[in-house]
């Protein structure tokens, strides 16, 4: 909600400063940058939907893996033969491609289904149970439920799914080898460029009146209702919005990393996503992303130091985080700011824009 | 200055042998009342009598098991609770209901606003009828120079003005003001009075309270409940001498 003012004025440098990052960091940090960056556009959304309109969802890797499979399945169309089926479904002893890949093989319709289908299936699902006015640890717990089915089926469709690998082995996408030397760092670009984009995107709508009016539903929803808004509108479009950043995020995550599968979708990842931005602040936007990345970045250098500790490590965070930083990191910048700004000191003078 | 209402007057509210009914235990049981336009009527009764129950029951909160509410002859039970407010019935409910993380300028700016449709609140700017509205509101509820502060940083009383506020600029022209007084010292009671006073004539409004020297401040036609029941009307002054309020206000009611 409140953005601190010292990060609001860096922004020019520290977007510079991403744009430059091909040429300042070694080609294997660029590409966990890209995809932790990918992953933040997610928490973005997050971020509107839990820090401002108080919904706590444990499903956002159903719509990250929507939007990833969408993708997914537009390139395994795109790097065949004419006549021959993806590899796993030969595999599976799939005959004919399944009706509902048909629509994936136009580069155009695949792109807008990365962010439609999250998009229509969160407005819909969200419509029927904030219709019924279920909220709270109840709709989590919801959410939750529908991280686990759809990764259950996603496995048990394998010869629609690439079940529990998976899709993976890309070649190609708007007609780019994704296999080339630059691929990598235009890759890059583009998903700094989008991340870009949404931030301001939700900046906009958080300063506008529909964003306070979120803000107005998750601490005090009774008292809107009653001064004439209907607030289930309101919540169904946060809810959407953020589904659909979730979209993108699990797309550009697939081209990074090359893979989506079950295992990046289901119960555990879904929660992973909530302590991004837990760990960054709830309240900010700015900590969304920079808790995405100091989050995955740690358990990257967790992992490769102590395989199989990062899950203790994730659950200590968060316990740490809920106890003692319930605004995250963003929350500890502001209150340390605040402190030294305690002191007599000459105000800083506006820079001229 | 009581403001009793000529018997000529249109009816704006009309309750009509309403029966709330709490898995057998009756809230409110076969009550009626009716309002005129533009009057100030009071609402008492001792704890438990059923008035907040009846306000819930108005602004479609709780549903009545049998009754009719009318508002300008139209039926309103049974509508969506921001179906009510926009025909014109606005309430304050007893505990402060205000959005403590916005400032108190944008908590009446909230309440201000006509069109409540989603997408109409994607702009930054704000209709200036509405801005000046807010800002007619900060004088007449006296809190124009706290209007940046949060909400949630306001004093009590305070929060029971802004919230008046918030209830006057949704522009219903039935208030409904679930003890205004609660938890306020003398002072701030008298100066609540004089802000109820002042709505009154634009506005219909029902005061619902059971602190006998705020009803005294705010004059006007009284109303009593009891157990969930009609039991007496008049005017202040009538309702004072009347032995069977007076036992029932004291707990010595024979049943």
């Amino acid at each position: 909600m409140t953005q601190t003012p010292f990060l609001s004025r860096l922004w020019i440098p520290v977007v510079l400063l991403a744009i430059a990052a091909p040429w300042l960091i070694s080609g294997y940090e660029l590409s966990l940058l890209g995809r932790f960056l990918a992953m933040s556009i997610l928490a973005i959304g997050l971020m509107l939907v839990w820090g401002e309109a108080g919904i706590l969802t444990l499903g956002q890797g159903v719509f990250f893996g929507l939007g990833g499979y969408a993708l997914a399945i537009h390139m395994k169309l795109a790097g065949l033969e004419p006549g021959s089926l993806p590899d796993f479904m030969e595999w599976s002893g799939i005959t004919a491609l399944p009706w509902w890949w048909v629509p994936f093989k136009s580069p155009v319709l695949a792109t807008l289904m990365v962010v439609v289908v999250p998009g229509v299936f969160a407005g819909f699902f969200s419509w029927l149970v904030f219709r019924r006015r279920v909220v709270g640890v109840y709709f989590a717990l919801i959410t939750q439920a529908l991280a686990l089915s759809f990764a259950t089926l996603l496995v048990s469709q394998q010869g629609a799914t690439g079940g529990f690998n998976g899709l993976t082995n890309f070649q190609t996408l708007y007609g780019f080898d994704l296999n080339a030397a630059r691929a990598p760092v235009v890759l890059y670009w583009v998903t700094l460029a989008l991340v870009v984009v949404c931030f301001a995107g939700v900046r906009w709508l958080i300063r506008s009146r529909f964003g306070m009016l979120l803000r107005a539903t998750r601490d005090g929803e009774n008292r809107v209702r009653f001064l004439g808004y209907d607030t289930t509108p309101y919540k169904v479009v946060a809810f959407t919005l953020a589904a659909m950043l979730a979209g993108i995020g699990g797309a550009l995550f697939t081209l990074h990393a090359g893979v989506i599968s079950p295992a990046l979708v289901g119960v555990v990842p879904s929660i992973e996503m909530v302590v991004w931005v837990a760990v960054g602040g709830r309240g900010s936007l700015w900590g969304a992303v920079i808790g995405t990345l100091a989050v995955n970045f740690a358990k990257d250098e967790i992992s490769s130091y102590l395989p199989g500790a990062w899950l203790y490590v994730l659950g200590l965070v968060f316990i740490l985080v809920v106890g003692f930083l319930p605004r995250g990191i963003m929350g500890l910048a502001e209150d340390l700011t605040r402190r030294s700004a305690r002191k007599p000191q000459p105000q800083p003078v506006e820079a001229p824009q | 200055m009581s403001v009793i209402a000529e018997e000529t007057k249109p009816l704006l509210l009309s309750v009509d042998g309403v029966t709330v009914d709490f898995d057998g235990f009756k809230a409110i049981d076969n009550f009626s009342m009716t309002l005129e336009a533009g009057e100030l009527r009071i609402l008492i009764g001792p704890n438990g009598a059923g008035k907040s129950t009846l306000c819930d029951t108005i602004i479609g909160r709780v549903q009545a098991a049998s009754g009719k509410v009318r508002f300008r002859g139209h039926e309103i039970s049974g509508l969506p609770e921001y179906e009510i407010v926009r025909r014109g019935i606005c309430r304050k409910f007893q505990t402060p209901g205000v959005v403590p993380s916005l400032s108190v300028r944008d908590n009446l700016a909230l309440a201000a606003r006509r069109d409540r449709r989603w997408w109409r609140g994607l702009g930054l700017a704000v209709p200036a009828d509405e801005r000046a509205r807010v800002e007619e509101i900060l004088e007449i509820v006296g809190l124009a120079d706290r209007a940046d502060v949060l909400a949630g940083e306001l004093a009590h009383g305070e929060k029971q003005w802004i919230e008046i506020g918030m209830v006057v600029a949704t522009g219903a022209e039935l208030l409904l003001l679930d003890e205004p007084t609660a938890g306020m010292g003398p002072n701030e009671t008298a100066r609540t009075a004089q802000l109820i006073h002042s709505l009154v004539g634009r506005h219909t409004v029902l005061v619902i309270d059971h602190d006998m020297t705020f009803v005294e401040a705010l004059g006007g036609k009284v109303t009593v409940m009891h157990q969930g029941k009609f039991l007496r009307q008049g005017t202040v002054e009538q309702i004072r001498n009347d032995p069977e309020v007076a036992a029932v206000y004291l707990g010595r009611s024979d049943h």
